[in-house]
């Protein structure tokens, strides 16, 4: 078995539990005094992109354009706040950067755009990424590139055909060098995920995929799930993450309306205590 | 609600609703209006993908849950599910954002809906710069798309009053029709004895004869606001709105640019493909050749940020008016 770029062979699932919960520290200040945004969201995904920057992936933050960097593309571009702070965690963005988030003329707007530094594409109009992740997947491969590509979208994006086109265009063109992460999250724009999306696992093992399915706020399972795609065995792969939004937050978790979740400028200090008491 | 001091100065979340500073204003016309019209006609269904609550759509949800069907984020089958429903009988009322509902469903809307002349009624939320989302949620090329498909028709409602006599119209034009929708609390602009005409232009203020300003959507209550500003100043401004874009009322235009020395054409969305070269290429062909200003949206993709912010920032907020009217620039 040849592993291509690859990374180390064992994750140090401390440290990657520690970076998880440096960024959600800073989506919580990124969040607070805004009133709202989505943090729940960002919460939930934090665990799967820590696993990625500090363990997975291979790139440079001194060279983001390095040609075979691998390539994560977040195609749920409202999870910017999440996007913003791994990159700031990482090196790609200035930490001092991230408190304008959703201001008016910011960097760091409330959808992504590829103009920002680590960002591969444009985010906001739901179910762009998977296709996008399969043509630059076909694109390295024709470089001879070892770079692999990561591609993370959301439940809600299940419901959008252009997925499901996608999905079977990863299978036709064998992209063995493609990973997908599907955040499951349970909800989506009206409320709970009400369109008959599962069994995802299923469906993505139909449409040619190796598939895992994890609890996607676990960090060694995600470890070890990151860690059996890497087989380039002619078939893309596909990690189903059973997240939880909110996720390090228990008052965040329990929210019910969690798409937007509103927060009064009084209760950012007591949901960070509550970060920090969960995580003590 | 949470404490709002920082509204003003960032990207407001989809769902929020905001007061309008010095505007009366009425909460959900769309969805009222829809729900009570659905008390009165059984064949009505409405639809949304993932976009209820953004949409106002749930008020007819509430009265008539066995009619309402959340298809999901998929805007392409929200469409085909609608030709489906009106091909059996049904008025299929669907809902997203208009960047959405346009820019994905295209094809779906030109042939499924137009092309047989289905009962699909699409209201298509915060339309232009009225969404904050950037150039990914903004729909500002939404009217040029939409007038390129045949047999099509499409309003662009200036406030709450032409709204809701909108929602009940549409029951009765036959085929597919796309509206802009208003939506959270919208203004209350025109005056109570204002009729929507399908196809008509209507004269909401005449002027001396000096500016003429043609506007569609809430850019016309824009335009009242900024005739009265320069009232005082001595200038006396006319203004038609143009509430149905298409069919477009050109005998309505001309009419109204033959009688001023000068134009302003005001609209949210570009000043490509538009009210603006709508009213332009009906001008030309009738030989009328006029100055020309117009207020709208570059050829461009645009940034997040609130909607004052991104007004002033790409130039069609209330100052703009003024200028135009007061310099004629
Ligand atoms: C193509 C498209 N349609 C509709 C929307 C509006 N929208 C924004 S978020 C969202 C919900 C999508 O589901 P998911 O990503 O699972 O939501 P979350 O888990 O963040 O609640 C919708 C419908 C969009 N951004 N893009
Ligand atoms: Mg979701």
């Amino acid at each position: 078995m040849t592993l291509r770029n690859h990374p180390p062979a064992e994750p140090d699932i401390a440290s990657l539990k520690a970076h998880a919960l440096d960024l959600r520290r800073k989506m919580m200040g990124m969040a607070s005094g805004k009133g709202e945004g989505y943090i729940a969201q960002g919460l939930g995904i934090a665990d799967c992109l820590a696993a990625l920057y500090f363990h997975e992936m291979r790139h440079d933050p001194a060279r983001a354009d390095w040609a075979d960097r691998d390539r994560f593309l977040l195609s749920t571009g409202h999870y910017s706040i999440a996007m913003y702070a791994v990159l700031a965690q990482a090196g790609y963005l200035d930490v001092a950067e991230l408190p304008s988030y959703g201001i008016n003329g910011s960097a760091l707007p409330m959808s992504t755009f590829d103009t920002t530094n680590g960002v591969e594409i444009v985010g906001g109009s739901l179910g762009h990424g998977l296709g996008q992740a399969v043509g630059m997947a076909m694109g390295l491969r024709l470089d001879g590139s070892p770079a692999r590509v990561f591609c993370e979208f959301s439940d809600g994006e299940l419901d959008e055909g252009s997925t499901w086109e996608s999905a079977m265009g990863a299978a036709t063109f064998k992209c063995d060098n493609l990973v997908v992460l599907i955040d499951c999250n349970g909800i989506q724009a009206d409320g709970p995920v009400t369109v008959a999306i599962e069994p995802v696992a299923d469906k993505m093992t139909a449409f040619g995929f190796e598939t895992y399915e994890i609890d996607g706020n676990d960090m060694a399972a995600l470890a070890e799930a990151l860690g059996k795609c890497r087989e380039p065995n002619g078939k893309p792969k596909a990690i189903v993450l059973r997240t939880i939004p909110g996720f390090g937050i228990p008052t965040i978790m329990a929210r019910e309306r969690a798409h937007f979740v509103r927060v009064g400028n009084d209760e950012w200090d007591a949901l960070i205590a509550e970060l920090e008491h969960e995580n003590a | 609600m949470p404490d709002s001091q920082t509204l003003g100065n960032r990207t407001r979340g989809m769902g929020e609703i905001v007061d309008i500073a010095g505007k009366t204003t009425e909460i959900a016309p769309f969805g009222n209006t829809l729900a009570e019209l659905g008390r009165e006609r059984p064949e009505i269904v409405g639809l949304t993908a993932d976009m209820g609550r953004y949409s106002d759509i749930l008020p007819f949800r509430d009265a008539h849950p066995d009619r309402f069907f959340n298809v999901g984020m998929a805007e392409q089958n929200l469409v085909l599910i609608a030709a489906g429903l009106s091909k059996v009988g049904k008025i299929a009322y669907c809902t997203t954002y208009s960047v959405f509902v346009t820019r994905r469903a295209y094809d779906f809307i030109a042939i499924a809906c137009a092309h047989s002349m289905a009962n699909v009624k699409i209201f298509a939320g915060m339309p232009g710069l009225l969404n904050g989302y950037g150039a990914t949620h903004q729909a500002t090329e939404d009217l040029n798309m939409m007038r390129g498909i045949a047999d099509l028709t499409i309003i662009d409602p200036c406030d709450a009053t032409e709204l809701k006599q909108v929602v009940r119209a549409v029951a009765d034009i036959p085929g597919t029709v796309y509206v802009r929708n208003l939506r959270g609390k919208v203004p209350v602009e025109l005056p109570a004895d204002y009729k929507f005409e399908l196809g008509k232009a209507k004269v909401l203020r005449e002027g001396n004869g000096e500016i003429g300003m043609i506007s569609t959507g809430y850019m016309s209550a824009r335009g009242l606001d900024a005739a009265r500003i320069v009232q005082s100043e001595g200038h006396d401004v006319g203004l038609l709105h143009v509430g149905t874009i298409k069919p477009f009322d050109k005998k309505g235009v001309i009419e109204f640019a033959r009688r001023h020395k000068r134009l302003i054409i005001a609209e949210n969305h570009k000043t490509t493909g538009g009210l603006a070269s709508l009213v332009i290429e009906a001008l030309y062909e009738a030989g009328v050749y006029m100055p020309v200003v117009k207020i709208g949206l570059a050829d461009s993709f645009f940034e997040c940020g609130s909607q004052e912010y991104l007004e002033k920032k790409y130039e069609v907020d209330l100052p703009r008016f003024v200028r135009a009217i007061r310099e004629g620039v």
